[in-house]
C-alpha cells in the first residue's frame, strides 16, 4: 500500500475513539457521570496512544524478517505520536472543562489535594513542547537538541504510568499490566543504549 | 462561581416528585385490588404503568407486594431524586468489575432468592433467616435519602427498607454485643471478580457499625428502591444504608450479621487504613487523602454546568446522629 494510503488509513483509524466518545455524549449515553466518562475514555486513549508511538522503535528492530516486518511503520510515528498529544490535550480539556467546570479558583486546591494530577503537569507540558517541535523544519533548526527534548517522550511515559498507579484503590490490574508493557517497550532501548 | 444548589438541575433530567408520587399511589391503590383476592400474577400488570423501571426486576410475588406496599417515611428532603436509571446503572459493586457500568452490566447471574442471613455472635437468639422470615411482620418505608460516596459523588435514592434496630431487637443482643459486623456474600461463581488475582480486596466484603450506630432509627436496611426490589447491583435482594456515612458503609447482598465486643475489621480499612476509616461519617472538613470532600458532584451532573454542590456535615443528618459523636475527635476517627 502506498505511504500515502496509509497515512489516511491511520489518520481515520485514530480518530475512531474520537468520533466514539463525541457521538456517545452528544447522544446521551454515559450515565449519570459523563464527565467523569469522557475525562477516563481520553485518558486511557492517551495511554493506548503513547504506547503504540513507543512501540514503533522496537517492533522495527525486533520483528524484521523478509515477509514480515515493522520497517513500513516508521514514516508513521510522527502521526501516532502527535495523536498521543490529541488525546492528552482532550483529556486535560475535558477535565478543565467538565470537572472543574471552568472554575480556576478550585484548581490551585485540586492539584494539592489531588498529586496525581500534580505528576501530569510536567508530562503535559512536554508533550506540547514535542508537538510543536514535531515539524521538519523543527528538526532542521533544533538539529542535536531535537533527539535529547524527544527523548523525554520516556519520562513522560512513566509520568503517565505514575498517574495512573497513584489512583490505584482496589484493582492493580491495569496498572500492572501498563508497568509491564511500559517495561516491554523501555527495556529494549536501555539494553541498545547500554550495548551501545 | 459555578458551585450550584441542586435545584438547578435540569427539569427534564429529573423524575418530578408528583409523577413518582402518583406512580406510588397506583401501585398501592393495585394492591389492596391485589389483597381482595386478585391473582397475584396482576402485579406484572401494575408494574407497566410506573415509568421508573421497564423491565420487571426479578424476585418472588411476596416481596414485590411488600415493596409496593411500603409506607413513606417522616423524613422530608427536598432535593429532587437522582433518577433510577442513573441510580440503577451507577455503581461500585467491585465483586462484578471496577467500572461504574460493571455491576449492571455484569450482576444478572447472581440469584438473589433463595436467601438466607446468618446471625450469630453476641446475641440471646442467635439464628439463620430466610429472607421471607427476616420481613415477615416488617412494616416497609419507603426512607428517601442523599448518598454520598466517599469519591464525591452523591445522589438522592428513595430506598425501600426497615430499621435495623427492629430486627436487632429480635434476636436480643447480649451486654457484650458493642459492634456489628456484616459479611457480603462470597460466591465466586456468581461475583466473578472475587476470582480475579490483582484484587487489593480480600473477599468477603466486609462492614460494620457501632452499636449505637447500629440502632441508630436512619440506619436502614433496605430490600428495594423506587417501590421496586432491588436490583442485583445494587445489593439485592438485602444491602445497608446509613445515610450520614459514605457509601461504602452500605454493605450489600449481605448473609451474615455478627455482634461482637471488639471492633470489627472492615474491607477498606484493611485495604487503606490511611484513607478509609471504621467510622467513615461524611465530614468536608476531613479530605481524603488523595482529594477533598469539601464539594460533591450531585448525579446525574451535567457536562457544561457540572453540578457541584458543598458537602454537608453528616451528609446533612448532622441534627439526627452528631450527638453519637460528641466526645470524639472526628479527624482522628475518621
Amino acid at each position: 500500500m502506498p505511504v500515502l494510503w496509509r497515512r489516511v488509513l491511520i489518520f481515520f483509524l485514530a480518530l475512531i475513539p474520537l468520533v466514539f466518545i463525541v457521538y456517545k455524549t452528544l447522544a446521551n449515553q454515559l450515565g449519570a457521570d459523563p464527565a467523569k466518562a469522557i475525562v477516563l475514555f481520553t485518558g486511557e486513549w492517551t495511554i493506548y496512544f503513547l504506547f503504540i508511538t513507543l512501540a514503533v522503535t522496537p517492533l522495527r528492530r525486533l520483528v524484521n524478517f523478509t515477509n514480515f516486518h515493522f520497517r513500513w511503520l516508521q514514516v508513521h510515528r510522527r502521526m501516532l505520536g502527535l495523536f498521543t498529544l490529541l488525546y492528552a490535550v482532550s483529556h486535560v480539556l475535558a477535565f478543565l472543562v467538565f470537572i472543574l467546570g471552568l472554575d480556576f479558583s478550585r484548581f490551585g486546591k485540586e492539584l494539592v489535594e489531588r498529586p496525581y494530577i500534580l505528576v501530569t503537569i510536567p508530562a503535559v507540558i512536554l508533550l506540547i513542547a514535542l508537538g510543536v517541535t514535531s515539524t521538519k523544519a523543527m528538526m532542521r533548526r533544533l538539529g542535536k537538541n531535537w533527539l535529547r527534548l524527544h527523548k523525554s517522550i520516556y519520562l513522560i511515559a512513566i509520568l503517565a504510568w505514575m498517574h495512573v498507579l497513584m489512583q490505584v484503590r482496589s484493582s492493580y490490574f491495569e496498572a500492572v499490566l501498563f508497568g509491564v508493557i511500559l517495561l516491554a517497550l523501555l527495556l529494549p532501548r536501555l539494553y541498545w543504549a547500554v550495548r551501545k | 462561581m459555578l458551585i450550584k444548589k441542586p435545584t438547578d438541575i435540569p427539569s427534564s433530567e429529573i423524575t418530578p416528585e408528583s409523577i413518582y408520587n402518583a406512580r406510588r399511589d397506583f401501585m398501592r391503590g393495585a394492591m389492596s385490588v391485589a389483597a381482595m383476592g386478585v391473582s397475584a400474577s396482576a402485579i406484572d400488570v401494575f408494574a407497566a404503568p410506573t415509568q421508573v423501571a421497564d423491565k420487571d426486576l426479578p424476585g418472588p410475588d411476596w416481596l414485590k407486594m411488600q415493596i409496593a406496599g411500603a409506607i413513606a417515611n417522616q423524613e422530608k428532603i427536598s432535593e429532587p431524586l437522582t433518577p433510577y436509571e442513573h441510580v440503577a446503572a451507577y455503581n461500585n459493586f467491585y465483586e462484578y468489575g471496577y467500572d461504574k457500568t460493571d455491576p449492571a452490566a455484569k450482576s444478572h447471574i447472581l440469584k438473589p432468592h433463595p436467601w438466607t442471613v446468618e446471625i450469630v455472635g453476641e446475641v440471646n437468639k442467635p439464628r439463620t433467616f430466610g429472607l421471607e422470615d427476616l420481613l415477615k411482620g416488617v412494616t416497609l418505608e419507603e426512607r428517601i435519602y442523599r448518598l454520598r460516596c466517599v469519591e464525591a459523588w452523591s445522589m438522592v435514592v428513595p430506598w425501600v427498607g426497615f430499621s435495623l434496630a427492629d430486627l436487632i431487637k429480635r434476636v436480643e443482643p447480649t451486654s457484650k454485643a458493642k459492634y456489628v459486623a456484616f459479611t457480603t456474600l462470597e460466591r465466586p461463581s456468581e461475583m466473578p471478580e472475587q476470582k480475579s488475582r490483582f484484587s487489593t480486596i480480600d473477599w468477603p466484603y466486609r462492614e460494620g457499625l457501632r452499636m449505637d450506630e447500629a440502632m441508630h432509627p436512619l440506619t436502614t436496611l433496605a430490600v428495594g428502591l423506587y417501590g421496586k426490589v432491588l436490583p442485583n447491583q445494587n445489593g439485592a435482594p438485602l444491602r445497608l444504608v446509613v445515610p450520614w456515612k459514605y457509601g461504602f458503609k452500605y454493605i450489600k447482598s449481605i448473609v451474615k450479621i455478627e455482634f461482637t465486643e471488639k471492633q470489627p475489621k472492615t474491607t477498606w480499612s484493611m485495604i487503606a487504613p490511611d484513607e478509609y476509616g471504621f467510622y467513615a461519617n461524611v465530614n468536608p472538613q476531613v479530605s481524603h487523602p488523595r482529594w477533598s470532600q469539601a464539594e460533591e458532584r450531585r448525579l446525574p451532573s451535567g457536562l457544561l454546568r457540572p453540578n457541584i454542590i458543598p458537602t454537608q456535615l453528616f451528609n446533612g443528618y448532622a441534627e439526627q446522629v452528631a450527638h453519637l459523636y460528641k466526645d470524639m475527635d472526628l479527624r482522628k476517627f475518621y
